[in-house]
């Protein structure tokens, strides 16, 4: 294995161990990202790219390195979007399930704590959520929504950029020992 | 079976998942159903929250706001008491101004002064979905709101309640592709279609090729859809194009104009006629101009403003009387009116104070 290679991938002792949250932490959390997405596009508009439930989706799959985690996350998270959306409910719901679980999945190849790997995670997962919202809308809805590819990066890219501070921010509230 | 599912506990986990979404899902779609308890909790969870923040914002915003106004006010003062009451009068007017120009009353006035039964409502944030063009209000079921209400402002209409909660509703913007309202043209009478574009700007649909619309013409709700009373705005015309069997009309909707913080929910609603159009050459009546100023309408007589802004003998009103106390102080003070370089007189002075010993010589003719 290159150095470049290991920088990426580490030790599976070290990959098994887990980051453990406050039970606070983890309701408290998904909620203010939500209620972001609710309230403060209201006042700055641009903001209404940032998804900030998935980003927080991304990073408890990445640290509770658990796929069962994962989806109950993108699960809860998705679901509580959907309720709080004019749309049917379970289309959040499906797509961050999906997340979750890759994210979760991916958390235990990968070392996560890299920043560059949280950018390109981050990156990945918000291109693929859009993506997938937009099959299931006109898949299971019929409903016909515009994909465009190149916003879709730009949106996902400008996802990824918050990714990184955001993560290292919520590294904060992770409990040791 | 159960050595298959210990074996791939966490595929069954995720399958689990996304199938009993999907069935959730089915529900909905098929039997057109909602899932109404599952909102009902989110809605009800996120509402006094979302309401804390907002009356957070509002109260922090406000003193930043009584703070700089303040502090203005403070300048002003000092500029206003150099240029006295005059101007003083004159900042009262704008005051006054504003204050009436202020949104919060000017829904008032147009709640009181509409024939529809409205109630008024604050709108608390958006919808979670990508584009949304639905926001929630803090009125709900509990404030007498249903559902396929009307949804306006004093400029013109906003969109209709699609969802109601005990304490919140979800409206949708006439900017919204789902959108749809009945509309009629003010000066020929041409009925259409409103629907959202997902964009800023709507579109009259269903309006044929030989139907004459004009840019800058208004439409108004005609009260064919069931939801909008007839009579209330619903934009001005940007852009007329005909197209392959109907025209493409381009409307800029007048209800966003001021932006979208407060807006009126129709209880009831009233039909009004369309306003008329104004007559093309109205007269407009002048006022003649005012009888030349004799020279005993001067008090003193002496050096002051030009006779076309001397006040009459006896002052009419608050605004007579100062401009005539300045006239006394000025000729008290020797000032010369309109000369560059002299500035003003001090108006501070007592009246008594100012007076010289002995009276000017009137300058003017006789």
């Amino acid at each position: 294995m290159t150095e470049f290679t290991d920088t990426f991938t580490e030790p599976r002792r070290k990959r098994d161990a887990a980051s453990r949250f406050h039970t606070a932490a983890i309701i408290a959390i998904p909620l203010a990202a939500i209620l972001f997405q609710v309230y403060v596009p209201q006042f700055i508009k641009y903001l209404s790219y940032l998804e900030l439930p998935l980003l927080v989706t991304v990073y408890f799959s990445l640290m509770r390195r658990s796929p069962i985690a994962g989806v109950l996350f993108g699960a809860g998270i998705g679901l509580a979007q959907d309720s709080l959306s004019s749309h049917p409910l379970g289309m959040f719901g499906i797509v961050k399930t999906l997340v979750g679980y890759f994210a979760a999945s991916m958390s235990q190849r990968f070392e996560v704590e890299n920043s560059v790997v949280r950018l390109i995670l981050a990156f990945f997962f918000c291109f693929f959520h859009q993506f997938f919202y937009w099959v299931l809308a006109r898949a299971l809805l019929g409903e016909g929504l515009d994909f465009d590819p190149q916003q879709t990066i730009v949106v996902s890219m400008l996802n990824a950029a918050v990714a990184v501070p955001l993560f290292h921010i919520l590294d904060k509230l992770k409990v040791t020992g | 079976m159960e050595y298959l599912l210990n074996r791939y506990r966490t595929l069954s986990v995720l399958l689990l998942a996304i199938l009993a979404q999907l069935v959730l899902l089915a529900y909905q779609v098929k039997s057109n159903g909602e899932v109404r308890l599952i909102r009902v909790w989110a809605v009800t969870a996120v509402t006094p929250l979302a309401r804390a923040i907002e009356s957070t914002r509002g109260a922090v915003s406000r003193f930043f706001s009584d703070y700089f106004v303040l502090l203005d006010v403070r300048e002003e003062n000092k500029r206003l008491k150099k240029e006295l009451d005059r101007v003083n009068m004159d900042n009262q007017y704008l005051r006054s101004e504003l204050d009436t120009a202020d949104r919060a009353k000017s829904l008032a006035i147009f709640q009181s002064r509409s024939p529809s039964k409205t109630i008024a409502a604050h709108i608390i944030g958006n919808t979670t979905g990508s584009g949304a063009k639905t926001v929630i209000v803090d009125r709900g079921s509990a404030s007498g709101v249903q559902k396929e209400m009307a949804v306006i402002t004093p400029d013109g209409i906003v969109g209709k309640v699609v969802d109601v909660y005990p304490t919140a509703s979800f409206v949708l913007l006439a900017t919204d592709p789902s959108f749809a309202a009945g509309v009629i043209s003010q000066k020929n009478r041409v009925h259409g279609t409103l629907k959202g574009q997902g964009g800023t700007k709507v579109i009259v649909d269903y309006v044929q090729n030989e139907e004459n619309v004009e840019p800058g013409e208004w439409f108004y709700t005609s009260g064919d859809d069931g939801i909008f009373p007839k009579g209330l705005p619903a934009g001005e015309v940007t852009s007329v194009h005909p197209g392959k069997s109907k025209k493409e009309i381009i409307l800029s909707p007048s209800g966003f104009q001021n932006g979208l913080e407060e807006v009126l929910i129709i209880i009831e609603g009233v039909h009004a006629p369309i306003p008329e159009l104004p007559a093309p050459h109205q007269q407009i009546h002048v006022q003649p101009p005012p009888p030349p100023e004799t020279s005993s309408a001067q008090p003193g007589g002496a050096s002051g403003p030009p006779a076309a802004t001397a006040p009459p003998a006896v002052p009419l009103s608050d605004a007579d009387r100062i401009l005539d106390r300045y006239r006394q102080l000025g000729i008290a003070e020797k000032h010369e009116w309109g000369v560059r370089g002299r500035g003003a007189p001090d108006f501070n002075l007592p009246l008594d104070a100012a007076k010289p010993a002995e009276a000017p010589k009137p300058k003017q003719n006789q």
